[in-house]
């Protein structure tokens, strides 16, 4: 029996597991769980992941949540290769260190974001609050700060000279900011985007972003941004 | 010059770091850091870029984030296979836990120890807010289990158990009305220890009138 993958490709953290699982050819059977629909509320659902958030795993009769512990589940599980989790102790550590600080950061404000600009005015039918918005960007601009000094440094990659899930997991999250773009006036970060997209194959990555970025062109237009960066 | 630990034991991250080396006889210098007296300056500044505690030092090496030195050290130091099991389902729990826990249990504790100063309406919709993070610990993580893990204590639950600490410091007893939380919550302390316990806990349990504190400040500081 094959590994079930339940995701929807709108949210970052199932883009991860997805390109993860499809670089490493992880056979898995993609069970799609409809966000907007509101599929990941259905008692169906419930039964795979008590959470009732997508990006959960299943794997005979072991459910799995969290998009973190997934990637390092199938990580191990399929023997991928090692820079993505290094078995080094101290290399690991790195990765373990970005994972563990993008919850409240890159994710939380880049979700913030998301939830303010593109999600809030598709459920409510009204645009969003300039304040708001103003705020999650400034939010958002110390965070990438932060990423850059510390995280990133002079760095091919966040934890040396290849990509690894620490890397994975920061893109996805970069890539929901849309409409507003994170790498302008970033040429460190906008290298680093693309010896990433590289490692991962611009296919796959254009593949796994493609209904992310659909329904963010589908929005009525904004005022005053600059535009969604093209893939 | 060996293993350095910068801690600020009213912060809970740094409790499960500190009683997680100390059970396990890890050798370490522990250098205290005040965060609320503003300890957070130049000489810590090197050490931790993002001048947030927990932080360790291991000769040139140098880590931040709770998780990710819990699980350095258990590596390192090869502590026993409980606290992050090799068996990958089992590993994968603690993992599990280790990543919820951020944006749930951990961030409305926090909100609750700190709003204990906001109007009533706040405190009551952040206690709420636990109260949900609570059932879902119940409810998902532990289930009928004695651990997050399964039969033994893992770093989930030692992380688990520090932070619902803080609301418990202020006078919130969460555990009240919730049996199956206060069983798992004497089965971990009895596999800690009751002096460990008391050792880790010293500072957040003699905690003062917070209303003196600049507010910004504490919020900053801790990342709230």
């Amino acid at each position: 029996m094959v590994v079930e993958l339940y995701l929807d490709l709108l949210s970052q953290p199932c883009r991860s597991v997805y390109i993860f699982a499809k670089k490493n050819n992880i056979p898995f059977e993609f069970k799609h769980v409809e966000l907007l629909k509101g599929e990941h509320l259905s008692e169906e659902f419930y039964k795979v992941n008590l959470l009732r958030k997508v990006h959960a795993l299943k794997d005979g009769n072991f459910t799995l949540a969290e998009s973190i512990a997934i990637l390092l589940y199938l990580s191990r599980k399929f023997n991928t290769p090692d820079h993505w989790y290094p078995s080094d102790v101290q290399k690991r550590a790195r990765v373990d260190e970005y994972l563990s600080w993008q919850h409240t950061a890159i994710r939380a404000q880049g979700c913030n974001f998301y939830r303010t600009k593109v999600l809030m005015p598709l459920l409510v039918g009204k645009p969003f609050p300039a304040e708001r918005l103003e705020r999650a960007v400034e939010d958002l601009k110390s965070t990438m700060k932060q990423f850059e000094e510390k995280f990133l440094q002079d760095k091919p990659f966040i934890v040396g000279n290849e990509i690894s899930l620490a890397d994975l997991v920061a893109i996805v999250e970069l890539m929901q900011v849309t409409g507003w773009d994170v790498f302008e006036g970033r040429p460190k970060l906008t290298e680093w985007r693309h010896r990433v997209e590289e490692a991962i194959g611009k296919e796959l990555f254009r593949e796994a972003h493609e209904v992310m970025l659909n329904g963010w062109l589908a929005l009525p237009e904004e005022q005053g941004l600059p535009p969604t960066p093209k893939p | 010059m060996g293993l350095e630990l910068y801690l600020d034991l009213l912060s809970q991250p740094c409790r499960a770091v500190y009683i997680f080396a100390k059970k396990n006889n890890i050798p370490f210098t522990f250098k205290p850091v005040e965060v609320l007296k503003g300890e957070e300056g130049e000489r810590f500044g090197k050490v931790n870029i993002l001048r947030r505690v927990p932080a360790l030092k291991d000769g040139a090496f140098t880590l931040a984030e709770s998780m990710a030195i819990l699980i350095y050290l258990s590596q390192k130091y090869k502590t026993p296979d409980h606290w992050y099991p090799s068996d990958i389902q089992r590993r994968a729990r603690v993992d599990e836990y280790l990543s919820w826990q951020h944006v749930a249990i951990r961030a409305n504790g926090v909100k609750l120890f700190w709003l204990k100063l906001a109007p009533e309406e706040k405190l009551q919709e952040a206690f709420e807010d636990l109260a949900v993070s609570l059932k879902q610990l119940e409810e998902k993580f532990l289930q009928d289990k004695p651990f997050i893990a399964g039969n033994r204590i893992s770093l989930a639950d030692l992380v688990a158990i520090t932070e619902l600490m803080q609301p418990v410091a202020i006078g919130y007893n969460i555990f009240e009305n919730r049996p199956k939380l206060s069983e798992w919550r004497s089965r971990v302390e009895k596999f800690v220890g009751k002096e460990l316990l008391q050792e880790a806990r010293k500072v957040i349990l003699s905690i003062n009138d917070l209303s003196n504190m600049p507010l910004f400040k504490l919020f900053k500081t801790f990342g709230v």
